[in-house]
């Protein structure tokens, strides 16, 4: 299925977070035009993002969407939650930076790997993080 | 599949992850290697990931951790077969595991885990990984 | 909807398809006559039977004056599919335009037809679907020149890949001669080029040359260092070699640090160095004369 196609996963689990890094992969090797470094690259920072939902955010889910714009193709992931939010957004996208046990590269590492990020977050309300990459 | 068998070669261990894993899989992976290298009295544990198609920064961790405590059990690790897509996005990553040792395929791992446990011996292997 | 008066555009193009789709494609068809090399007939009939479908459900469900809403977008990425083929065919932007523009002519005689006796009827209605159709054709020429971006693009890229070479020094020592400037394109192509090499030669040794490269500014040194670390963790290991005493001074100055990097001053020296990891010894079997 090309571009219009939109799926939303749950991430509550380990397994949720591998689902989705899996399907991420599959809606890639579909459409026959991206790269293996640039599947990989979308698939680790699904992987990434979608760890910080179930760890940090208390669960949430993950939106996958194929685009076509101008006759660009483009593969989206959406990951919201209504966790505790972010204070700092700064701070916590700095390489190394984390407030539980991880490598504090999720945010940081996963903006270098996309085409475009996008990351929202209140305090109480929740984070939502939008990655693309383009074709 | 629940657990990441260890499959025991003379000296050696072998663990060859032929599974996208979960993270409660990764730790488990984790808790069962440290027990083994004991148990087996290991002298060097082989890491084969080449039929891993993503490594993120938690099996990166768990990778640097395993061949962190093998080396504090009194062994030596390689992690051998990193695919190229791999090691390109973790480096964007921003994870460089230079604590991990790595060689390109199973022989090569062999060949540089005889090397480092009897260097007297004429193996030939060399480690790529700097301590 | 806008328009004061409710268009009948859609309502005409429905009941006429048929008529107009005939009229339409020999419209086409006498404008393309010198193309019939590159479309067949049939394959236009095709792709106008369903252009005229999708437009048509278009202004049955859409705004006649926004191509940018979501009823449009069907229409759209036709477009952007025919627009792309037809760059990559060797097609002509005004060429590809004309597969909109020429819809005028059949669309214009049927909305005569209909409304000959309204004159400002018709005039609104020749208006709205001028300037429906110039949009459309313009988002066609938009497409077309991406895509001839996109083929440059390509064939630069490929361009790149046959300038960097990755070739076979010894058994199990491959290098890659750099050559012009680099840039973070290039050094992608190259790193990924020498990582694919890696694999398939079993080489534990690779040498990367730059005594031809000119400049090296902090990008460059960083995706230099990137190739490295790639390939420390497959499990082979980079030699830097050629580095010129001013590319030294830069690295330096810029406060890249190449730490444990292996860095050789000329090739020559990376290989010999490279003898040694894996064991070998050179020996001359005579003096020179
Ligand atoms: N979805 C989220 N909800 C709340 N906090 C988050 C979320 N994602 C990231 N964070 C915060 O940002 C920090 C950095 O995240 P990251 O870079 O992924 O590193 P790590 O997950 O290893 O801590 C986390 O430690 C956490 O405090
Ligand atoms: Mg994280």
């Amino acid at each position: 299925m090309g571009p219009g196609r939109t799926e939303t996963f749950p991430l509550r689990t380990d397994e949720d977070v591998l689902r989705v890094r899996q399907t991420v992969r599959i809606w890639m090797v579909e459409q026959r035009t991206f790269s293996l470094v640039e599947q990989t690259k979308m698939v680790t920072a699904t992987s990434e993002l979608g760890r910080n939902v179930v760890v940090h955010g208390g669960g949430g889910t993950a939106r996958l969407e194929l685009l076509s714009e101008g006759g660009r193709l483009g593969i989206r992931v959406t990951f919201q939650d209504q966790g505790p939010g972010i204070a700092s957004i700064e701070q916590a996208s700095r390489d190394g930076f984390t407030t539980g046990d991880g490598l504090g590269l999720g945010l940081g590492g996963s903006k270098r790997l996309v085409d475009d990020f996008e990351i929202a977050s209140e305090v109480g309300k929740g984070t939502r993080v939008t990655i693309t990459k383009w074709k | 599949m629940d657990r990441i068998p260890i499959i025991k070669v003379g000296d050696f261990l072998l663990v060859s992850i032929q599974v996208d894993m979960h993270d409660r899989l990764v730790m488990s992976l984790q808790d069962d290697l440290t027990t083994q290298v004991v148990k087996a009295r290991a002298k060097g544990v082989l890491i084969d990931i080449s039929s891993l198609d993503v490594v993120d920064s938690f099996i990166g961790r768990m990778l640097g951790n395993m061949a962190s405590m093998t080396r504090v059990l009194g062994a030596e690790a390689v992690v051998v077969g990193m695919r190229p897509a791999v090691a390109t996005t973790i480096v964007e990553l921003g994870l460089s595991l230079t604590n991990v040792r790595t060689a390109l395929d199973v022989d090569k791992g062999m060949a540089v885990l005889r090397a480092l446990v009897n260097p007297a011996g004429d193996e030939g292997g060399h480690g790529s990984g700097q301590n | 909807m806008t328009t004061s008066r409710q268009s009948r555009i859609a309502e005409i193009l429905t009941r006429h398809e048929k008529p107009i789709l005939e009229e339409w494609l020999r419209e086409q068809l006498d404008a393309l006559t010198a193309r019939q090399d590159l479309i067949s007939e049939s394959d236009l009939r095709i792709q106008s039977a369903e252009f005229l479908g999708l437009f048509t459900s278009a202004c049955r469900a859409g705004s006649l004056t926004d191509i940018t809403t979501v009823e449009w977008k069907p229409v759209q990425d036709f477009l952007a599919g025919v627009s792309r083929s037809r760059a990559l065919q060797g097609f002509s932007p005004s060429e590809t335009a004309t597969v909109v523009f020429s819809l005028k002519q059949p669309l214009f005689a049927r909305l005569r037809k209909e409304l000959g006796a309204d004159a400002a009827a018709l005039a609104d209605e020749m208006w709205t679907a001028t300037v429906l159709l110039d949009k459309l054709g313009l988002y066609t020429t938009e497409v077309f020149q991406k895509a001839r971006e996109e083929v440059i693009k390509r064939q630069q890229l490929e361009m790149l890949e046959l300038s960097t070479p990755v070739v076979k020094l010894w058994d199990g020592v491959l290098a890659v001669p750099l050559i012009g400037t680099l840039d973070s394109v290039r050094t992608q192509v190259v790193m990924d080029n020498l990582l694919q090499s890696i694999v398939e030669t079993g080489s534990t040794i690779a040498i990367v040359d730059i005594t031809g490269v000119p400049t090296v500014d902090t990008l460059v040194a960083q995706h230099l260092l990137k190739t490295v670390s790639a390939a420390r963790l497959m499990g082979a290991q980079c030699i830097i070699s050629g580095i010129r005493p001013q590319i030294a001074q830069t690295i330096v100055q810029l406060g890249v640090e190449f730490g444990d990097v292996v860095t050789k001053a000329s090739l020559a020296d990376a290989l010999a160095h490279a003898f040694r990891l894996i064991g070998c010894t050179v020996t001359r079997q005579a003096p020179r004369a």
